[in-house]
């Protein structure tokens, strides 16, 4: 098979030079928050490593995910390290449709078992299975059977590893994440929408070189990518600590790069590289461009109110509720100063006068 | 958190829902005890009136914040640390550019914020005068017997939205959005503990320091 040769060895053939090849293998190992001295044993590693075969699978979806990594505007490392990896079924990609798909994934499997690497995207719809099929096999059904298999399972994008834009409410698919259906494998989640093609291959070039799984936080993302929030990275933070603010797109303010926060940036609650890694090698992002970080790479994101309203402010219909109030309290309040009247003038008309007869303590005796 | 899967459906729960629960319950609160007491009313006066009642009621709501020197005397302590504490919770409140934004969204008024260093300043300042304010309490022997369990509950929902307000802006709780929300939710706590409890006299001085006014200016006295 195609597998035997190495990663690097199908690099050279692409034209990468070994320098352009040290050169990746330092910028991944700095990525992964690894000392200096890791940086031979990242390469060799890589160097070594026998392509992996990948089995794709695109289930409720927009491929954006999949255009993040292969729509780069030059080849890069990572976008040719992604070309090398084995992938032996992505039915977006692959020239072949149906039965024959289906062939190769199942002949991959059969070959791989116990090996191969399964990536995700998009989520899968339990209302009723016959939302998404692929080749009359339901969304459920080929994960179940392909993972298996697999030696691990990463979840591309937010659809899959917290359900995204499918599951926002009143999410009609029953959509759900990979990880609330695969239980038995480790499931590597690496949100956004898209994700940065190179944490996609940063988590891919780590399963080589360490034949593990990153540390993963809370929400099952790997810490060396998703550790930091992007306002605590933002170039625009010493402005938010300033107190400048952009209150509209166009102000003084927006063209002078001041914070977006009051614009909806949620940036604060969002952990992802963006701030970082950047995005179309390393041009720009898309607070760098002028516009709020939406949130994208975290769970429920759809659902977490307008893009444009600041994070302090409730999102629910506080005006309905507000008014509601009044008029419960306006009417509570007069049945409460009515009752309180009542009393009061109740106890007007029973008082009783006490004369000085009254504390007469021989009064009984006479 | 059963009824939660992770720190965002809390924070959009407290940002939605539960915002909504304690604003009701705030709003119908604050009617239920104005009312009440505007509805109850005065007794009648029936001495001819020497004064004016309205010009000496409103003059009263501001004269009243300047300290007298007997007070001053009798508990140094209170005036001093109660008046920092003041200061800067209206700093930290009104002062912080998100909670501005947050007073802009629901009443539409807006005014330029402060340096997120200084508000911070104000939040330490605020925690540690609440913070001495409850140990003058415990141990001054005449205000700790006459403390009740409600002083205590109204000092831990006044204290608990600075705390986690301080955490929150600091990070110092991961994931940030369960940060966030433990602040928005202590806030929504005080909200509803609000209108029930002595936290009423954010309002209700207003309504004494005017009745005392009018009452003085009615009989032609200073007040």
């Amino acid at each position: 098979m195609m597998n035997k040769k190495t990663l690097f060895e199908s690099l050279q053939q692409q034209g990468v030079t070994r320098r352009g090849f040290m050169k990746y293998c330092t910028a991944l190992t700095s990525l992964m928050a690894l000392p200096p001295s890791m940086i031979p044993i990242v390469a060799n590693a890589l160097e070594s490593a026998k392509r992996p075969s990948v089995i794709w699978l695109s289930f409720q979806e927009c491929t954006g995910c999949a255009e993040s990594l292969l729509r780069s505007h030059s080849p890069t490392v990572e976008g040719l390290i992604f070309d090398h990896i084995s992938l032996d079924y992505q039915h977006t990609l692959q020239a072949a449709a149906g039965d024959a798909a289906e062939h190769a994934r199942e002949q991959a499997m059969k070959e791989h078992y116990g090996k191969y690497l399964v990536v995700v995207d998009g989520s899968i719809p339990l209302a009723d299975p016959g939302y998404s099929t692929i080749a009359g096999i339901s969304n459920l059904d080929m994960l179940n059977e392909t993972v298996a298999g697999a030696a691990a399972v990463i979840a591309v994008g937010t659809c899959s590893a917290y359900g995204g834009l499918p599951m926002a409410d009143p999410n009609p698919t029953g959509a759900v994440s990979v990880s609330s259906l695969v239980k038995d494998k480790p499931v590597i989640n690496v949100p956004g929408c898209p994700p940065i093609p190179t944490v996609i291959t940063g988590v891919l070039a780590h399963y080589l070189t360490f034949g593990s799984i990153p540390e993963l936080d809370d929400l099952g993302r790997p810490k060396v990518f998703y550790g930091q929030s992007i306002h605590d990275r933002c170039y625009r933070r010493p402005f938010y600590d300033k107190g400048l603010f952009a209150e509209t797109f166009d102000d003084e303010g927006a063209k002078k790069g001041w914070c977006l926060y009051r614009l909806g940036c949620k940036g604060p609650m969002t952990y992802n590289a963006c701030a970082t890694l950047k995005w179309n090698q390393q041009t720009s992002w898309p607070v760098e461009s002028g516009h709020g970080c939406l949130g994208c790479s975290e769970p429920n994101f759809w659902d977490a109110g307008s893009f444009y309203k600041a994070l302090s402010i409730p999102d629910g219909d506080y005006a309905k509720a507000a008014g509601y109030a009044v008029a419960t309290g306006v009417a509570l309040g007069a049945a409460a100063g009515f009752a309180n009247q009542k009393t009061k003038s109740s106890a007007v008309s029973q008082h009783t006068k006490v004369t000085v007869d009254d504390f007469d303590m021989n009064k009984d005796k006479k | 958190m059963e009824m939660f899967s992770n720190a965002n459906d809390f924070l959009i729960w407290v940002r939605g829902d539960a915002f909504n629960i304690a604003l009701f319950i705030l709003i119908i609160g604050i009617f239920i005890r104005v009312m009440e007491i505007f509805l109850l009313g005065r007794k009648k006066d029936f001495s001819e009136p020497r004064g004016t009642e309205w010009g000496p009621g409103l003059k009263n709501i501001v004269s009243r914040s300047v300290v007298d020197s007997g007070t001053f005397k009798r508990a140094p302590f209170i005036v001093i640390v109660g008046y920092i504490w003041h200061i800067c919770f209206f700093i930290v409140l009104l002062f912080f550019v998100p909670h501005i934004e947050l007073i802009n969204a629901m009443l539409g008024l807006q005014w330029p914020g402060l340096p997120s260093q200084l508000v911070d300043a104000a939040t330490v300042i605020a925690i540690v005068s609440l913070i001495a304010m409850l140990w003058h309490r415990l141990t001054h022997p005449v205000l700790k017997f006459l403390s009740t369990y409600e002083d205590y509950l109204v000092w831990f929902v006044t204290f608990l939205p600075l705390l986690t307000g301080y955490i929150a802006f600091h990070r110092m709780i991961d994931p940030y959005p369960l940060a966030l929300g433990l602040h928005i939710f202590s806030v929504e706590l005080l909200m509803v503990v609000f209108p029930f409890t002595k936290l009423m006299h954010a309002i209700t001085l207003f309504i004494a320091r005017w009745y005392t006014g009018a009452m003085m200016g009615r009989k032609g006295i200073e007040s």
